[in-house]
């Protein structure tokens, strides 16, 4: 077997258009869960905060520095993932500063729904 | 008339309202929902006082009242995360405390984490000053908002989804442990600076609501102040507003031209900021940390002096290019080395700026370029450098100054 990635991408709503999102399809989202860990075929899945809520760490210039906001350029492609369970965002940040990647790359710390706390 | 109830309010809500909503944040673990209790406390403040008088001790009264109506909130909100572990920790708070003197040390640890969380590098440093200002300063935000020029929906905003990072990505309420600490202090020290200048030195927008950013700014020092005393950054940046906001009257001429210290009247500044400055400023010195604000500090003493030493100004210029090395602190350290070892050597420093990116296109490097080689008496030298910066100067009232003294040479 081997493991993949899923990444979902989407138009990020609120209020209303959220509620009209959510109340048409939570059954759909749970049989698929529920199918996919009953085959044995789930490792992992979750929702993510807005992308306002994001930030990004990158150690380019030499120091690790912190940037409000997702990740944003063509130029980079997506070449890992941690998901980690941490006591609040310092500590989370804390793990992303050790990651030796943002010495050339960036590192993006999303906290997802509903997780640890 | 003015309404001393109306009276004891405001001033409740100026001295007392960031401690208020720094102690209910911890308890309700909630910044919006703090806040939004906070308000409903100076409501009641503002139709209970009249009624059964200013009470004895307002921030007691206050902090009471807001958690219990943060309770009230909890109960009636069922869409708050963690609602019930919440309710049940206030209302513990509540039963405990409810006679209790609210304990001073505690007070001033919640406005730390405040400060801390409201500075939180993950924010964008534009969110961080307009948290700061909102939750430490009081003001609202249309006054944030005429303060930094943006339009008041686009501040709401700002500071919506900032409070909405803070609650969804969990950022700490809490003073970061020591080996954050120093990096984080002076996170801190910047964007009150960043609020202090930005009322100091922008020329637009409305007069008084810019005053008020410098006041805020010096108060939130002070603050500050009171809860790091030994931290010398902390004297070292109060001593630097207190020097610049003596001058606040006297930096700007009759028609609205900015005047350098030598250039100004000096019966115009304000003595009793200058002696709180240079108390902060030697306070500072004695803890024997020398950092960027400290240093600027001295700088500005020795430069208000009747015989400015500018030889000593030079020499803390070369300390400060160590700490901070920036195009603009090379500028400054050129214009002193200027008038302490002559035209000549300032000019030596100057050159290699003259070609820097960063700075070729700042009008003040071509003033000062002028300036120092009419000095070193290149006349023609001196009419191309005031051409130059008449071309990027961006005022009306600065292009003017500076044809006078092209004319002048």
């Amino acid at each position: 077997m081997s493991q993949y990635m899923l990444l979902l991408y989407a138009n990020e709503v609120e209020g209303e258009e959220l509620a009209e999102r959510e109340a048409e399809i939570p059954t759909i989202w749970s049989e698929l869960n529920r199918g996919l860990e009953e085959a044995g075929l789930l490792v992992a899945a979750g929702r993510l905060h807005l992308s306002t809520t994001a930030t990004t760490v990158t150690a380019i210039s030499g120091e690790a520095e912190l940037t409000d906001g997702p990740f944003a350029t063509t130029k980079e492609a997506l070449a890992g993932y941690y998901l980690i369970e941490a006591e609040n965002l310092d500590q989370a940040l804390g793990v992303a500063k050790r990651i030796p990647l943002i010495r050339y790359g960036h590192v993006e710390v999303r906290p997802v729904r509903g997780g640890a706390g | 008339m003015s309404d001393p109830v109306a009276d004891a309010v405001a001033r409740a809500f100026r001295d007392e309202r960031a401690a208020v909503l720094a102690t209910l944040i911890r308890h309700v673990g909630d910044f919006q929902l703090a806040e939004d209790a906070v308000q409903d406390a100076y409501a009641a403040a503002l139709t209970t006082w009249p009624r059964d008088g200013v009470p004895a001790n307002p921030g007691a009264w206050l902090t009471v009242t807001a958690r219990r109506r943060a309770i009230d909130r909890l109960r009636r909100d069922r869409s708050v995360v963690g609602r019930a572990e919440r309710l049940a920790e206030l209302v513990r708070v509540d039963q405990q405390e409810h006679r209790a003197v609210i304990d001073e040390s505690s007070i001033v640890d919640d406005r730390l984490r405040l400060i801390f969380t409201c500075c939180h590098p993950a924010l964008d440093v534009s969110a961080r000053v307009a948290l700061t200002l909102r939750a430490l300063g009081g003001l609202t935000t249309g006054e944030i908002a005429r303060a930094f020029l943006v339009a008041e929906p686009t501040m709401g905003k700002r500071i919506v989804r900032a409070k909405r990072k803070i609650a969804d990505a969990r950022i700490p309420y809490e003073v970061p442990r020591d080996e954050e600490l120093p990096d984080r202090v002076r996170g801190v020290l910047r964007v009150v600076y960043l609020i202090f200048n930005e009322g100091y030195s922008a020329t637009e927008g409305d007069r008084l609501v810019r005053e008020e950013l410098c006041n805020e700014a010096i108060r939130l020092g002070l603050l500050l102040r009171e809860l790091m005393p030994d931290d010398a950054e902390v004297w070292g940046l109060c001593a630097l507003m207190l020097l610049h906001d003596s001058r606040r009257r006297a930096r700007v001429d009759e028609h609205g031209r900015y005047l350098a210290i030598g250039e100004q009247d000096r019966s115009r500044w304000d003595q009793v900021r200058i002696r709180e400055g240079l108390a902060a400023l030697e306070r500072s010195v004695r803890l024997r940390r020398p950092g960027q604000y400290q240093l600027q500090a001295a700088i500005t003493a020795l430069q208000m002096e009747d015989e400015p030493d500018w030889q000593r100004i030079a020499d803390l210029y070369g300390a400060l290019v160590k700490l901070t090395p920036t195009s603009v602190v090379e500028l400054n350290r050129a214009v002193a080395v200027g008038f302490a070892d002559g035209p000549q050597a300032g000019l030596e420093l100057l050159s290699p700026l003259l070609h820097d990116p960063a700075v070729e296109r700042y009008q003040p490097l071509h003033a000062a370029h002028a300036e120092l080689l009419k000095r070193a008496g290149d006349r023609a030298g001196a009419a191309r450098a005031y051409q130059a910066a008449i071309k990027l100067s961006a005022n009306d009232v600065e292009r003017a100054e500076l044809e006078r003294r092209l004319q002048d040479l």
